[in-house]
């Protein structure tokens, strides 16, 4: 079994209360942090990790904090994004639902090594039932002098608010939050100049990181950041949450050691248990859907015939040509009677629904990718179709305000450098594609 | 079929689907304003237009389930702001109805991961049982049929949210369960 840090306790009956939290250990990172640290301490801690952003870029914790405008005499804002609507992607909900304090607990080391009193969990607004579990916890962190003013004696103040998010994909994307935080639209924001670090919140300087990332601070402090960077391999530090879905016989969210081969996370039984009722792996998107797909040979095995490991590292080898990335961890598993373009197909949908709309390479290319893939996989496709795809896709790569526009291309791009027979077979059995789809309601009177 | 469906920047700016029916209710409740008054101190001074998206929540929630043209000036008038800045928000996310909805509304989840494990099969059901569309309300108002994107329930799929609940790992036959008991309450 491998190493767990953030779900070791997940499963103790009533860990969601600050009593039973605190009696397994809960709060002795941040009573170690306020009593040994300086905040610039703990960002040393952080880096020291080596710990990566857990949100889907990967890019580096300590490091992204220390880009924070401390000079401009503003007021610094700490914002969890919570908005967790990745395709795939289930497993900050866990830690939200499960064990709020570790969250809490976290954020509260991070505010005070940045220098934050005020901070926000942005959520999306569909897990109605977590804003009354988030509530309690706060009060509860409150109720015993962890949040508030004057935290610990130690001269630092924070308040701790849950805000709503209301239904946007692109909410997810850290500046579009930020708009979304203040009362508007969810239009991302242009990089230079709205980098958060600087013009963030109210245009003031704001960190913005993962639940997942800012849960991670709590081992680290515990542990101490060299010893946390002895788990995993190389740059990818620590564990990390995968949640697992699709064809598999045991779904779910998974606390693994970053390292563990790919092929024993979707064979072992303490992960996703094999492929369901006997069948053949067929192809996985590792990290949500806005990643690769990769076939089982590349996904198993990278192109130079080493195992492919879940790293940061590994997963990536081979580029975009034969790899793919760690991204958000959301590990969607496809077995041999899967249509990859009938996914795809929902997956363009998802994207082109999402599209805020301010640029048109993404509006319009999404608009078009969906529509080409409906036809494709209703039996109207045309061959010359997927060259089109082909063509869409690399006329939004790069000519957009934020990434959704490329996060809505690669995965086009990807399952037909993959599975071009399979987009081909869709346009030269046509009446065989239709019949697929229209004889699932008679199927399913026929099992109901 | 149909395939088309809009971004969020064509249903704003080519025609804005805002109703022209009334709700009964639209007024909030004393508990409602004393929470109202809460959220709005979250923010800092001057900047109350955050509230703007927990509010609208709330008057969803307490007038009926959807946002009339009042209930959205009613807020705006709340966080003194115009009414159209809460109009051009309120197009925006797609969890605000700004149209009358079913008792209950059904949002199934429709996005790939789920595909995987039945969720054509399980709207298609819904179809035939309610006999309506995706986006129709059953003639005796009790229900709507939506479909949604990925909700974070991708592991327990196929699964739809209705109200505060999310209800997963569907199948015909809890399906047929959970109708029976809202058609009885
Ligand atoms: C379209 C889009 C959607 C995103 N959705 C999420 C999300 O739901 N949750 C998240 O943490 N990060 C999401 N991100 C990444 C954020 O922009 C940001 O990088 C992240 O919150 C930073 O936190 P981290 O460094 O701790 O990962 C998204 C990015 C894009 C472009
Ligand atoms: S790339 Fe798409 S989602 Fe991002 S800002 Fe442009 S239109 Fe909006
Ligand atoms: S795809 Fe349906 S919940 Fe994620």
């Amino acid at each position: 079994m491998s190493k767990k840090l953030l779900l070791h306790n997940i499963d103790i009956p009533g860990i969601e209360t600050i009593d039973i939290y605190r009696q397994h250990g809960g709060y002795s990172a941040l009573e170690k942090a306020f009593s040994t640290f300086t905040p610039d301490q703990v960002t040393e801690q952080v880096k020291a990790s080596g710990l990566r952003g857990r949100g889907g870029a990967g890019f580096p914790t300590g490091l992204k904090w220390t880009f924070l405008d401390r000079k401009s005499g503003k007021p610094i804002y700490l914002v969890c994004n919570a908005d967790e609507s990745e395709p795939g992607t289930f497993k900050d909900r866990y830690l939200l639902e499960k064990i709020p304090h570790l969250l809490i607990e976290g954020m509260i080391i991070t505010a005070y090594a940045i220098g934050a009193h005020k901070a926000y969990i942005y959520m999306r607004g569909e897990f109605k039932w977590i804003f009354p579990i988030l509530e309690k916890a706060l009060a509860e962190a409150k109720a015993a002098g962890f949040l508030g003013e004057n935290i610990l004696n130690s001269g630092f103040s924070l308040d701790l608010y849950v805000h709503p998010g209301a239904g946007a994909y692109i909410c997810g994307e850290e500046t579009a939050l930020l708009e979304s935080l203040e009362g508007n639209r969810g239009n991302p924001r242009l990089k230079p100049p709205y980098f958060p670090a600087v013009m963030g919140l109210y245009n003031c300087p704001t960190l913005v990181n993962n639940v997942e990332t800012l849960a991670a601070v709590v081992p680290i402090i515990q542990l101490g950041g060299e010893k946390y960077a002895e788990i995993g391999v190389g740059k990818s530090t620590g564990t990390k949450l995968i949640s697992a879905s699709g064809h598999i016989n045991k779904p779910g969210v998974y606390e693994i050691e970053l390292g563990l081969p790919v092929e024993e996370f979707i064979y072992s039984d303490d992960y996703c248990g094999g492929i369901k009722d006997g069948k053949q792996l067929k192809a996985v998107i590792a990290g949500g859907s806005s990643v690769p797909i990769l076939p089982v040979d590349l996904i198993l095995k990278t192109a130079a015939g080493t195992p492919r490991l879940m790293t940061y590292e590994s997963l990536a080898e081979g580029g975009f040509i034969t790899g793919t990335m760690l991204g958000s961890g959301g590990f969607i598993v496809y077995d041999e009677t899967a249509c990859i373009v009938r996914n795809l197909w929902t997956l363009a949908r998802f994207y082109h629904h999402e599209s805020c709309g301010q640029c048109s390479p993404c509006r319009e290319g999404t608009g078009w990718m969906e529509k080409v893939l409906f036809r494709l996989e209703h039996g109207q496709g045309k061959m010359s179709d997927i060259d089109l795809l082909v063509d869409v896709a690399k006329k939004i790569e790069g000519k957009t305000i934020c990434p959704l526009g490329e996060a809505a291309a690669w995965p086009v791009a990807a399952a037909i450098r993959h599975f071009r027979p399979e987009f081909e077979y869709h346009v030269t059995h046509r009446s065989e594609v239709m019949d697929i789809n229209h004889n699932s309601i008679s199927a399913m009177l026929v099992s109901a | 079929m149909n395939w088309t469906h809009e971004t969020r920047s064509k249903s704003m700016n080519n025609h804005i689907h805002i109703s022209t029916s009334t709700s009964a209710k639209s007024e909030f409740s004393p508990a409602t304003m004393a929470l109202v008054n809460e959220i709005i101190i979250r923010y800092p001074e001057g900047k109350h237009k955050s509230a703007l998206i927990p509010l609208l929540h709330l008057a969803q929630n307490e007038f009926g389930g959807w946002l009339s043209p009042e209930s959205m000036d009613y807020v705006a008038s709340i966080l003194k702001i115009a009414p159209v800045e809460v109009y051009e928000v309120a197009t925006f996310y797609s969890m605000f109805n700004l149209q009358p909805v079913g008792k209950y509304m059904l949002e199934v989840c429709q996005t790939g991961p789920c595909g995987l494990n039945g969720a054509d099969k399980i709207i298609n059901y819904l179809k035939h049982k309610l006999n309506i569309d995706i986006g129709e309300t059953s003639a005796d108002g009790l229900f709507t049929l939506k479909t949604v994107e990925c909700l974070a329930s991708c592991g327990t799929a196929p699964m739809m949210q209705v109200g505060e609940h999310y209800y997963e790992n569907l199948t015909p036959s809890s399906i047929d369960h959970l109708l029976k008991q809202w058609s009885n309450k």
